[in-house]
């Protein structure tokens, strides 16, 4: 007996490529949880210490705690993009492929799959390293369900924009050229480390120019209530990212590029 | 949930007018038209690129198609993509897996892709069918080629398809996985799924098809009942060559329908082989020595599936048209 869903959503495809994606982490397990850990840590004895010395406050925070969201920030960026891209790209590398595109799946289940598996690991190398920080100083919340949603809509509208790269790159080189050559940067530019109050007013007003200056700000507010630009900019602005990366990816399953010739 | 059942002997797949051409310009399909019922086994001939893949893969909706369009239990395959998708397995001619996944994860991914719940007792009957059960904890890349194959066709039989697709199925597969595939091909069709093959092996054709279609340079160029081409296949030629050129026929050959060469220095005799394998030979010979007409040599020759095929594709009679794998 041949059961098959009409019009229903394919909740067992959401599920079955979650899994699978969630697998592909898991084997990675490890080195996924100790990486942020490791870095973290890092990151506080070097900045925290070295710098935090010398910069003792940024806007009534101490500096440790002042890095806290950019670090967070940073992980969730560039861990959504490569889980994401490696995601898609790679089934679309080895032909493996050719089995979800000739599956009764919408494009809205093949993101809630791949896009779901990924930001859900990006998010939680996130609280790992919130938590790692945790162990360094002492951590204050403001605004936890603002900080949450923060982290989630960051994660997914990332994830997306690596599913579309993943999708649009025909080579490794191009994989890892856009998190390395242009997130990263943007991330340290963006106020991770430093407050932008404390540059020359022309680098300000450029470093506004920066979309990750408004994750950073957006999320340090959730923490400490001080921001570079406003919390609803930061909210609307990233919310608007995520619905242009959706649009971007239902119009590469309409048109098949890079997909279906 | 609907369910769809499709009756033996209905119409399970219609292809109207398919074309297909490729972004740089090349014409993979040429408007190809093909109807197919429910229960049958249908194998597609053809050269290497001749456009069975892209046949394949667009009714899979692996390829967008160009023009024209495609029914699948009377669904189109754009708009009730989700019905037809259903009710099709695909075993792609290239073997592609993933490697760090165990054979029994693979399997249990494709049922749930296709949207079917989780059915242990399933699986585990196409894994002993396909002599994978020993093997359902080893990963993937531990496989041999032979055993991937017969993981793709594990996972395309996974969630009960109602059409089986196999592109080139037994390129480059040994003995025992081309018994288990017919065995499983037969218990498919026992119980009522429609298959359809590609292959550029004529024997294969011969050996499993209800139907033969012929592909070549993107035109479906002949669709055939097996039995309708092996009557083809079946008819002998008798050739007699003759001393003397004979003017015309004696009347008492008229009954054997002999033909006489232009120049009328050979006498062809035309007939059956019947199973019991009854003929007339021996008569027209006794007929020809009664009419005082002597030959110096006589040959028989039988048309192959293959010269047919060969004559059809217009591919030079040394064998090339079945040739290198792809
Ligand atoms: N994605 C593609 N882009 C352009 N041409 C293609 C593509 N896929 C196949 N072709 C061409 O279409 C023709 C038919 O290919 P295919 O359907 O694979 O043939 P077959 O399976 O019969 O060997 C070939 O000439 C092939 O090179
Ligand atoms: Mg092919």
């Amino acid at each position: 007996m041949s059961k098959v869903m009409s019009r229903v959503m394919n909740y067992y495809a959401v599920l079955a490529i979650y899994k699978f994606e969630m697998a592909r982490m898991r084997r990675t397990l490890l080195q996924s949880i100790v990486t942020p850990v490791l870095t973290t840590s890092l990151y506080f004895i070097v900045f925290g210490a070295a710098i935090g010395s010398r910069i003792q406050e940024v806007g009534g925070v101490g500096y440790g705690a002042f890095i806290v969201p950019g670090l967070i920030m940073l992980s969730l960026l560039t861990n959504s993009i490569s889980n994401a891209s490696f995601g898609i790209y790679f089934p679309k590398f080895s032909g493996t492929v050719y089995e979800v595109l000739s599956a009764p799946v919408s494009t809205l289940e093949v993101v809630l799959g791949y896009v779901g598996a990924a930001a859900t690991k990006a998010i939680i190398l996130g609280l790992i390293i919130l938590v790692t920080a945790g162990f360094f100083i002492e951590l204050r919340i403001a605004h936890p369900i603002i900080m949450l949603l923060f982290i989630v809509l960051t994660a997914l509208s990332f994830s997306l924009f690596g599913f579309i790269l993943g999708i649009w790159a025909d080579n490794f080189e191009k994989l890892s050229i856009v998190p390395a050559l242009i997130i990263t940067p943007l991330v340290f530019l963006g106020g991770s480390f430093y407050s932008t109050d404390m540059l020359p007013p022309v680098w300000q007003s450029i470093s506004l120019m920066n979309p990750v200056l408004y994750l950073v700000s957006g999320l340090r507010w959730s923490f400490y209530e001080i921001s570079e630009v406003n919390v609803w900019v930061s909210l609307v602005g990233v919310s608007l990212f995520l619905l242009v990366c959706l649009g971007v990816v239902y119009a590469i399953f309409r048109t098949g590029y890079r997909l279906r010739p | 949930m609907t369910i769809i059942e499709p009756e033996v002997g209905s119409t399970i797949l219609s292809v109207q007018q398919l074309s297909k051409v490729y972004a740089g310009g090349f014409e993979a399909l040429k408007s190809v038209n093909l109807d197919i019922k429910a229960g049958e086994i249908i194998a597609l001939l053809g050269p290497n690129g001749a456009g069975k893949t892209t046949l394949i893969s667009t009714i899979c909706g692996l390829v967008q198609p160009s023009s024209g369009r495609v029914l699948v239990a009377g669904h189109d395959i754009t708009t009730d993509y989700r019905i037809t998708r259903s009710l099709i397995g695909l075993v792609p001619q290239e073997l592609t897996t993933d490697s760090f996944e165990t054979v029994w994860n693979t399997v249990s991914f494709s049922r749930g892709l296709f949207g079917r719940a989780p059915d242990p007792a399933h699986i585990e009957r196409v894994l002993r069918s396909l002599s994978l059960w020993d093997k359902k904890d080893n990963m993937l890349r531990t496989l041999s080629g032979g055993m991937k194959r017969r993981v793709l066709i594990a996972k395309a039989l996974s969630h009960e398809p109602r059409i089986l697709f196999l592109d080139e199925p037994t390129a480059g597969v040994d003995v025992s996985l081309r018994r288990d595939m017919w065995a499983i091909v037969s218990d498919l069709r026992a119980n009522g799924v429609t298959i359809i093959l590609t292959t550029h092996y004529i024997e294969e054709a011969e050996e499993i098809a209800d139907r033969i279609g012929v592909i070549n340079h993107g035109e479906l160029i002949l669709v055939e009942e097996k039995r309708a081409l092996m009557a083809k296949l079946g008819k002998k030629q008798l050739e007699l060559e003759l001393f003397e050129p004979l003017e015309g026929l004696p009347t008492s050959l008229a009954p054997f329908g002999l033909e006489l060469s232009a120049n009328g220095l050979k006498l062809i005799y035309t007939f059956e082989t019947t199973e019991s394998g009854e003929n007339n030979i021996s008569s027209v010979l006794e007929a020809l020595r009664e009419a005082g007409i002597t030959f110096k040599d006589l040959h028989t020759s039988q048309s192959s599936l293959e010269e047919i095929f060969v004559g059809l594709v217009n591919q030079p009679a040394d064998g090339s048209a079945r040739g290198a794998t792809k």
